[in-house]
């Protein structure tokens, strides 16, 4: 079996006060080599939760991940993250963070400078190369933690909304970015965002997810994400299919945010 | 209530003193400002628009706005230089700048004595007021008619001297003779008259105390002219101060800081680290570190010379202690303060955990450990003076104790400009490593 399969995770946090949180019941979801995954939904529905059990840093109360039919029981190099901001290592220039996977792995030093060389090709970086990471904007920081990611050749990418940060201008060219590697390098990715434009856009299926406790409401499939490969993102959301969804999404996503409220006031 | 009014009676003495100091502090506040004026008018009209933030209209509140200003650094600077030697009488002032001084110089007045008979004669008394150091030989004077004969004294300046008037007096005490005029001023005891430079008190013995004016300038023995203080310099920079020369003084100072600071961070560090790291450790040695840091390390000294003696060991131990809990807690601090992001980037970057602590933990802890560092060293030059302060055979601390003993103030102060320019010095070397070793500090 080939991919990466969710199967059945439950996780269920204990709070100091002693009751629990049931951050995630029964999640079950099988995705093939080369997909890209978007996950949306309100904040609290543990779609962030979900993506560190995939990584490996949370072990789920119930359920199991395989990756091509393994079970993963801790954080591995074939499980590369993406993460929102301040997750590059400040202490060494672009060139050194992009080279740091291979070179946990002991890769010969000219064989991974050569890698190195080319990530930062495909990500543009090349003539910031020697450059530390604070003299950087945010949208080249990114970028390279794009390249560090992809270093270390994964299997699966997860990315947790790691275009949360940026300015509408950079976050479109970088949708084109993400949506350009996933086409070249053709590895499964899941992507997690608040951004529902965003999600219609990276997902060749998009999962919306529900909280308390968090699950999955609904999936799509849908077509922008090979129709954006190559194309101009802001023609593709003028499709009609495109903003129907938006809508769609937009309401079921207003409705779950009711309800929590809701909930709210009754309680208090 | 005995408690309360003894504190009462501090607090009486203390704001007594805060208001006379009042004026001068009005005084200072009130330059600071004629500068600032003087400063700002130079300005607009010599250079108006100069820089970018002249242009801004709204600085107040501004806090990239507010720099520190050279300008003012350095007529600070020279007004203390200026202040000093003029409450100093300093030579490389010019004399009008300076505080009314003592009063050097001769003064004479005149007593009038009343004898059991009631019969009245006036003596005339010269008196010679001299600087320190200066040897006066007292002229000869005429004696002049009457039973009062006149007197002549010499009174160091600063000083106060009884004039026994009677001693060459055909009338003395003894015989019922006593002064009830001075300048033809009635006196009684308890009241001064003022006599111009001198003031003349009668005391209950019936003898005169001569005060000459002392002005509002310090004496040399309580605050030393700028000059004075750097003669001492050179001479003690050359001869060297009680059998070591002034480089040993402050190098052995240093050295003990650098050993005993060296020594904290090597046993501090990898504790700091295990504490971070670890929960049975942080829980081992948090009681311990948390008593152990408000202790104040001058608090130790005591058993310390106990234990260890007043030589190099002692003070070694010290300065390991005063350093050892900053800098476990700031490299403590150093590890959990990392983003766990970054530990997870790095673990699904393919890193175990040896891999993430040499190439993620320690680099990241770094900048804490050096502003650990920082104020470790800070703490430790204050600790070592201290200590020398207490017993030593050499040190700054030693130099500026031996010397208040000999009220050789000139080299207290000299010792106090320098211990303040070595501290200085060590902080503004810490800063520069900072900067070279650690570029990415406050940048994650």
């Amino acid at each position: 079996m080939s991919g990466l399969s969710i199967q059945n995770i439950s996780m269920r946090f204990d709070l100091p006060n002693g009751g629990s949180v049931q951050a995630l019941k029964d999640v079950t979801l099988d995705l093939k080599a080369g997909e890209l995954l978007s996950v949306l939904g309100p904040s609290g529905c543990g779609k962030t939760t979900l993506l560190n059990i995939i990584a490996g840093f949370l072990a789920p109360t119930n359920g199991e991940i395989l990756l091509h039919g393994n079970k993963v029981t801790g954080p591995s190099a074939e499980r590369g993250m993406v993460f929102q901001q301040g997750a590059l290592f400040e202490w060494m220039n672009v060139r050194e963070n992009v080279g740091f996977g291979p070179r946990m792995k002991g890769v010969d030093t000219a064989q991974a400078r050569k890698r190195v060389d080319q990530l930062l090709d495909i990500v543009g970086l090349q003539d910031f190369k020697e450059k530390a990471i604070y003299e950087l904007s945010g949208g080249m920081q990114q970028r390279v933690a794009l390249a560090r990611c992809l270093a270390n050749d994964p299997d699966v990418i997860l990315m947790d909304e790691p275009l949360g940060a940026l300015d509408a201008l950079t976050r479109e060219k970088m949708q084109s970015l993400v949506l350009k590697l996933w086409k070249e390098t053709g590895k499964t990715i899941v992507l997690i965002t608040h951004s529902v434009e965003e999600a219609l856009l990276l997902g060749e299926r998009l999962l919306v997810m529900a909280p308390r406790p968090g699950r999955i409401h609904k999936e799509y499939h849908l077509p922008f994400a090979d129709l954006g490969v190559d194309a101009d993102l802001r023609e593709i959301k003028k499709h009609d299919d495109y903003g129907d969804k938006r809508e769609e999404i937009l309401e079921m996503i207003w409705n779950m945010e009711e309800e929590i409220m809701g909930r709210t006031e009754v309680a208090v | 209530m005995g408690l309360v009014s003894s504190l009462f009676e501090e607090l009486v003495t203390i704001l007594a003193t805060v208001i006379l100091a009042m004026p001068y502090v009005a005084g200072y506040v009130g330059f600071i400002l004629a500068t600032l004026f003087l400063w700002r008018l130079a300005k607009t009209s010599l250079t108006p628009k100069s820089d970018f933030g002249s242009l801004k209209i709204v600085t107040f509140g501004d806090e990239s706005a507010v720099t520190s200003n050279m300008s003012a650094s350095i007529v600070s600077i020279l007004m203390i230089f200026l202040i000093w030697g003029s409450f100093t009488g300093s030579t490389t002032l010019p004399s009008f700048l300076h505080m009314p001084g003592a009063f050097v110089g001769d003064a004479s007045f005149y007593y009038t004595v009343e004898n059991q008979a009631g019969e009245r004669d006036d003596a005339e008394v010269q008196v010679i007021v001299h600087g320190t150091g200066v040897e006066v030989a007292l002229p000869d004077i005429e004696l002049g008619s009457g039973f009062a004969k006149n007197d002549v004294l010499a009174v160091k300046a600063y000083r106060t001297k009884l004039l026994k008037w009677d001693e060459n007096d055909i009338e003395a005490r003894k015989d019922g003779a006593r002064i009830v005029a001075i300048n033809g001023q009635p006196i009684v005891f308890g009241t001064d008259v003022d006599v111009g430079n001198l003031k003349i008190a009668l005391t209950q013995k019936g003898t005169l105390n001569i005060k000459p004016n002392k002005g509002i300038q310090m004496e040399p023995i309580w605050l030393p002219a700028p000059e004075n203080v750097w003669k001492r310099l050179k001479e003690i920079s050359t001869a060297g101060f009680k059998n070591y020369s002034l480089a040993e003084h402050l190098g052995f100072s240093l050295f003990r800081v650098v050993i005993g600071f060296f020594l904290g961070a090597l046993v501090g560090i990898p504790l700091g680290y295990a504490m971070g790291l670890s929960d049975w450790f942080r829980g081992w040695f948090d009681p311990i570190v948390e008593f152990m840091r408000p202790v104040p390390p001058l608090a130790l000294i005591p058993l310390v010379i106990i234990w260890a003696g007043i030589g190099e060991v002692g003070k070694t131990i010290l300065l390991f202690l005063a350093a050892l809990w900053i800098m476990a807690i700031a490299s403590r601090a150093g590890v959990s303060g990392i983003r766990i992001s970054k530990v997870h980037a790095a673990y699904s970057l393919g890193a175990s955990r040896w891999q993430i602590m040499r190439y993620v933990i320690v680099p990241n802890s770094l900048p804490e450990i050096f502003t650990g560092a920082r104020v470790a060293m800070g703490v430790c030059w204050g600790t070592v003076v201290a200590a020398e302060l207490v017993a030593a055979e050499k040190g700054a601390g030693m130099m500026i104790m031996v010397a208040s003993k000999f009220q050789q103030t000139d080299v207290v102060i000299l010792g106090i400009i320098l211990i303040g320019i070595i501290g200085f010095g060590i902080d503004m070397l810490m800063r520069w490593a900072e900067r070279i070793l650690v570029p990415w500090k406050g940048r994650g």
